[in-house]
């Protein structure tokens, strides 16, 4: 398979790759996927007031999902947490020219924000956890 | 040194410049067609072909009569499994295989399964091996034929061909054996081994591609076969079609270094191949050898690196030429079947990468890849969640992963 000149940027220079203390009530975390699927993706944010002021990732998975995941950390740091929710897939696959085969690795990254914005939202409303 | 490194010998290898010159001549010069009887081009093709037959014949400690040239092994399981099925379908119809073999045996078997015939598919231990015990177990009064590998393309397992062949032998039951990995790389004797039948492929032993042979036993017992390809009558009935003589003659030059390199080259692979192993194994965490330690082949080596997704690692060494047993479920690849027949763990088979030492293979090369992958995974791990996790002594496994998408 081929990749596009950016999958291959994010692949060998991935930006923000590490953990953020997911224990802290300003940090979101996310993770989807499985491992028997191939894929699993940890996305964190830390959040200061409603703007999320840094982002970092974790993925296993393929060099598209390797950048899917590099490139949303890039995009989330800076934006509210509205703005990041606002985020699609179909906006990664067209950065990074996606073959049809790995859209899906967009979507796990659409997913992982998601997730890690909820999870900090969550955390805010401690009384409205379930479990 | 010539980069990217071929290190997927198992898929296909180039030719030996000495079966190339062995070739030459057939293609402007002795061009005849083998069944022409009146002249000399068509006598000088026929002493290639039956030259050939020879060489190869004497590879596989055969009879050259009991050699059918065909276009490679596909065809050649092809014409083994369909020709003994419609010839035996009246003594019985049914086949005991494997699930570690090869597409084209399974495949076959599908369609046969199609036709009537009921198929047992074997399941392998998880060093991918099938034991005699299993072979006997399955067999039964209806039982024409089984069919297993003689190594395993993927994992380089050898079966123990021996032992099985001389429990289909006492019990009456032909046996064919897919030998295209084999050949060339251990000793191959079809008497000794009770062999009835029996495949291998030009590309995979330093012939060219797209020629291969049938074994075919002609005595204790004579195995017959219904002819998939008809038409001129070609090699006795059994595959006709005029003969590829450039390929041929090729394919029996490669067949006789092979027999005649074979003491030095498993040996100089396998130092080679043990040389990488150990490498990985002492300078990685985390990784697992699939396959049979014991009984493989001397130039294979398949490792999971745990933690590591292979399409990214084969990403992270482009310069070393590599096959990968998967990628992710999702994706149009597939886990390996025969990764997932050994029960081997999907994780596990997402991260699996196969070596392949060959005859043009340097100690310089060996190094290079070696130091490549183990960059690669320890790159790679440094930005996986699971390998984080693991450090932090989380097995992945026992976590409660969301529904797999
Ligand atoms: C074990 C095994 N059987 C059969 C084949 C098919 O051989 P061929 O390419 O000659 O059709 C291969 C090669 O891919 C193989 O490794
Ligand atoms: S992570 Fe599944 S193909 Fe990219």
């Amino acid at each position: 398979m081929a990749y596009s000149k950016k999958v291959l940027d994010h692949y060998s220079n991935p930006r923000n790759v590490g953990s953020l203390d997911k224990h802290a009530s300003t940090v979101g975390t996310g993770v989807v996927g499985a491992p028997e699927c191939g894929d699993v993706m940890k996305l964190q944010i830390q959040v200061e007031g409603d703007r999320i002021v840094d982002a970092k990732f974790k993925t296993f998975g393929c060099g598209s999902a390797i950048a899917s995941s590099s490139l949303a950390t890039e995009w989330i740091k800076g934006k509210t947490l509205d703005e990041a929710l606002a985020i699609q897939n179909t906006q990664i696959v067209e950065e990074l020219s996606l073959p049809p085969v790995k859209i899906h690795c967009s979507v796990l990254a659409e997913d992982a924000i998601k997730a890690a914005v909820n999870d900090y939202k969550s955390k805010q409303a401690p009384k409205e956890q379930q479990s | 040194m010539k980069l990217p490194i071929y290190m997927d010998y198992q898929a296909t290898t180039p030719c030996d410049p000495r079966v190339v010159e062995a070739m030459l001549p057939y293609f402007t010069q002795s061009f005849g067609n083998a069944a022409s009887r009146n002249h000399r081009y068509g006598w000088e093709a026929e002493e290639a072909v039956e030259k050939a037959r020879g060489q190869i014949a004497e590879l596989l400690g055969a009879n050259p009569k009991e050699i059918v040239f065909t276009s490679g092994s596909t065809e050649s399981i092809n014409l083994a499994l369909k020709g003994v099925a419609e010839m035996y379908a009246e003594k019985g119809k049914h086949i005991i295989t494997c699930q570690a073999e090869h597409k084209a045996v399974l495949d076959v078997c599908k369609h046969l399964e199609q036709q009537g015939f009921e198929v047992t598919y074997l399941q392998p231990d998880k060093s991918g091996r099938v034991s005699v015990e299993a072979v006997a177990a399955a067999l039964r009064p209806d039982t024409i034929l089984v069919a297993l590998m003689w190594a395993n393309n993927e994992v380089g397992t050898l079966n123990p061909i021996r032992e099985i062949g001389a429990l289909c032998h006492e019990k009456g039951v032909l046996f064919f054996t897919d030998a295209t990995q084999a050949a060339g790389k251990v000793p191959v004797d079809v008497e000794a081994d009770h062999v009835d039948l029996l495949c291998l492929s030009g590309h995979k032993i330093y012939g060219p591609k797209g020629v291969g042979i049938l074994y075919v036993r002609r005595r204790n017992p004579r195995v017959r076969l219904v002819a998939q390809m008809d038409g001129g009558g070609h090699e006795r009935g059994m595959r006709s079609g005029t003969l590829n003589v450039p390929s041929i003659a090729g394919l029996g030059k490669a067949c006789e270094l092979a027999r005649l390199e074979l003491p030095q080259e498993s040996a100089r692979t396998s130092a080679l191949r043990d040389h990488l192993e150990k490498r990985i194994f002492s300078e990685l965490d985390f990784v697992h050898l699939n396959g049979n330690r014991e009984h493989r082949l001397p130039n294979n080596l398949n490792v999971s690196f745990a933690y590591v997704e292979g399409e990214s690692l084969i990403m992270g060494i482009s310069d070393v030429a590599v096959s990968s047993g998967s990628a992710c479920t999702s994706a149009s690849l597939e886990p390996s079947h025969v990764l997932r027949a050994m029960d081997v763990g999907e994780d596990l088979a997402h991260s699996s990468i196969r070596f392949g030492i060959g005859r043009f293979t340097t100690q310089e090369e060996v190094d290079f890849a070696a130091s490549s992958v183990i960059g690669a995974v320890r790159r790679l791990r440094e930005l996986s969640p699971l390998y984080e996790m693991a450090l932090e002594g989380i097995d992945p496994k026992t976590v409660n992963w969301q529904a797999p998408h």
